[in-house]
């Protein structure tokens, strides 16, 4: 009786320290075989994205839009499938896109996305979309824009002075645009978007975030102002639904879903564990 | 030992992809990114050389890189630029840039003990600046709005309807969460402002609800784990993604 209790309890202490590698191991299963086997995965379209997608299809043809690119490599695979879908969706809609960055790094991630869609929807650089590139500043920067353009980014992101892109005839600020569409990892992000811009002149503001930040920007949703929102790669896979391009978003959700169930079992797991070992403790 | 056999597996990987082809003058910067991405990867067994090499390239580089960045795309356009122009054509206004300039030059006065307090000029105005700012914005769009889309009637108008409607419809269940939806922000509001009224003990009825506001905030922290999860997950599956199509070409 008393070896039977000891080797339970030897079992037990294994079995609470297991080696982390093993765990590393199985999530890495869970996160490759859904990806090697392509499986894809449906999903209901939550009211928040719904509201992002409402609100770019409500736009005019020929309208402007501000796509403020605010990440960078580490918050690629959540965001970069956003921008594809959402670039997608305003070159469908004929929509005019000026994009400007915040974060140092997100330019070529930015013209990445236009490399590929433009050529697909025949659209042409300074006439259908143009590249500010990146500006130091953070709110400085948000409230320069507001202000006068120019005066904030004097050239795009190849250095062609902005007075000869011809998409920007008649554009001197932020206030000509229809919408701001912020794909943000961070600070600064939409969240100093909507503090600086969209409650000071009124102007619609959507986008998306990885997951890490969406529940902080929940509340912005329910007070109206954020007209919608993409929260990490699960946000970027109902889009891509939406907008009917599958992208890395959709690819991923088996394996996050995979991944979402392990972590689920080892929590479980480790409760138990942990109660049994408590119990015979006594 | 460790570090031998990761080396080794290293240029076995190299020599393979030489041999078999793959490594073409396209994909060499795919390679690359593909060996540094099995190099930050390998801490996961343990702490080694290879896993340090990686980290410091990506220090360093992110470090030349904003400089190269900032000198181009900020200081040249906006402040070089501008102020050459204004010399040339005597623009007072344009003159005015000299004040940021010299602002400036004052912050490497940190590299100068006997005149590093210089550089104080600068920070003040910098931290000066953007604490307005963000005073402004967090006023204008934060406090006072949410605020504003806090003050909501306890239960949301039209829900009850709506629940006698969809009775023993599919909907119902949506229904009724619609009733809750208001109750729940007023009381989890309420109850979570009172566990972080300290003036009084948490005793009695105040304890209580303050109790309740913890189990609110809770099931907040427990949503922002759910999604740092997700956020986490996501990223190892970029990069796996990034492995097997770009690199090993066995998924599209």
């Amino acid at each position: 009786m008393a070896e039977r209790k000891t080797e339970e309890r030897s079992l037990l202490t294994k079995l609470s320290q297991i080696d982390r590698r093993i765990l590393f191991l199985l999530i890495f299963a869970c996160a490759t075989i859904p990806l090697l086997l392509g499986a894809g995965l449906r999903m209901s379209v939550t009211a928040p994205v719904q509201g992002l997608y409402d609100a770019i299809d409500g736009l005019e043809a020929g309208s402007y839009v501000w796509l403020a690119a605010d990440y960078d490599p580490g918050s690629k695979p959540e965001l970069s499938p956003m921008n594809y879908a959402i670039v997608e969706h305003l070159f469908r809609k004929d929509i005019k896109v000026i994009s400007g960055s915040l974060w140092a790094p997100a330019p070529p991630l930015a013209q990445a996305v236009f490399d590929e869609m433009a050529p697909r929807h025949g659209k042409q650089y300074g006439v259908d979309y143009v590249n500010l590139g990146f500006k130091e500043g953070r709110e400085a920067v948000m409230v320069s824009i507001a202000e006068d353009l120019r005066r904030t980014f004097p050239e795009d992101h190849s250095g062609t002075p902005l007075d000869s892109i011809p998409m920007l005839e008649g554009i001197s600020n932020l206030q000509d645009v229809e919408m701001i569409i912020c794909v943000s990892a961070g600070y600064p992000g939409i969240k100093e978007w909507i503090q600086q811009i969209a409650t000071r002149y009124d102007t619609a503001i959507g986008g998306g975030v990885t997951a890490v930040s969406g529940p902080e920007m929940y509340p912005y949703i329910q007070s109206g102002q954020l007209v919608g929102l993409l929260s990490g790669m699960k946000g970027a896979a109902e889009y891509e639904q939406l907008v009917e391009r599958p992208g890395l978003g959709i690819a991923g959700m088996v394996a996050q879903s995979s991944v979402h169930v392990m972590v689920v079992i080892f929590i479980i797991f480790a409760n138990i564990v942990y109660f049994l070992e408590k119990r015979r403790a006594r | 030992m460790t570090k031998y056999i990761l080396i080794g597996v290293v240029i076995a990987l190299m020599v393979f992809a030489v041999a078999s082809g793959r490594l073409s003058g396209a994909s060499f910067g795919t390679w690359i990114a593909a060996m540094l991405t099995l190099a930050i990867f390998s801490f996961l067994y343990k702490d080694n050389p290879i896993y340090k090499f990686a980290e410091h390239i990506f220090i360093g580089l992110s470090a030349g890189y904003f400089v190269a960045l900032e000198y181009w795309n900020v200081f040249v356009p906006n402040l070089w630029n501008p102020l050459l122009e204004s010399f040339r054509t005597v623009s007072p206004s344009g003159l005015m840039l000299l004040v940021p300039f010299a602002l400036g030059l004052l912050l490497f006065a940190r590299f100068f003990p006997k005149i590093a307090w210089l550089s104080r000029w600068s920070m003040a105005a910098m931290i000066g600046s953007y604490a307005g700012l963000a005073i402004i914005g967090a006023l204008q769009g934060d406090l006072l709005a949410q605020i504003r889309a806090n003050m909501i009637p306890f239960l949301s108008p039209g829900s009850l309807t709506g629940l006698k409607a969809a009775a023993g419809g599919n909907a119902f269940f949506f229904a009724i969460l619609e009733v809750l939806r208001n109750p729940l922000i007023v009381i989890g509001l309420l109850v979570t402002l009172v566990y972080f009224f300290f003036s009084r003990e948490h005793k009695g009825g105040l304890g209580a609800v303050s109790r309740v506001g913890v189990w609110f905030l809770m099931i907040s922290f427990g949503a922002s784990f759910g999604y740092t999860v997700m956020s986490r997950v996501s990223l190892l599956i970029g990069r796996l993604h990034f492995l097997m199509s770009d690199w090993l070409g066995i998924i599209h």
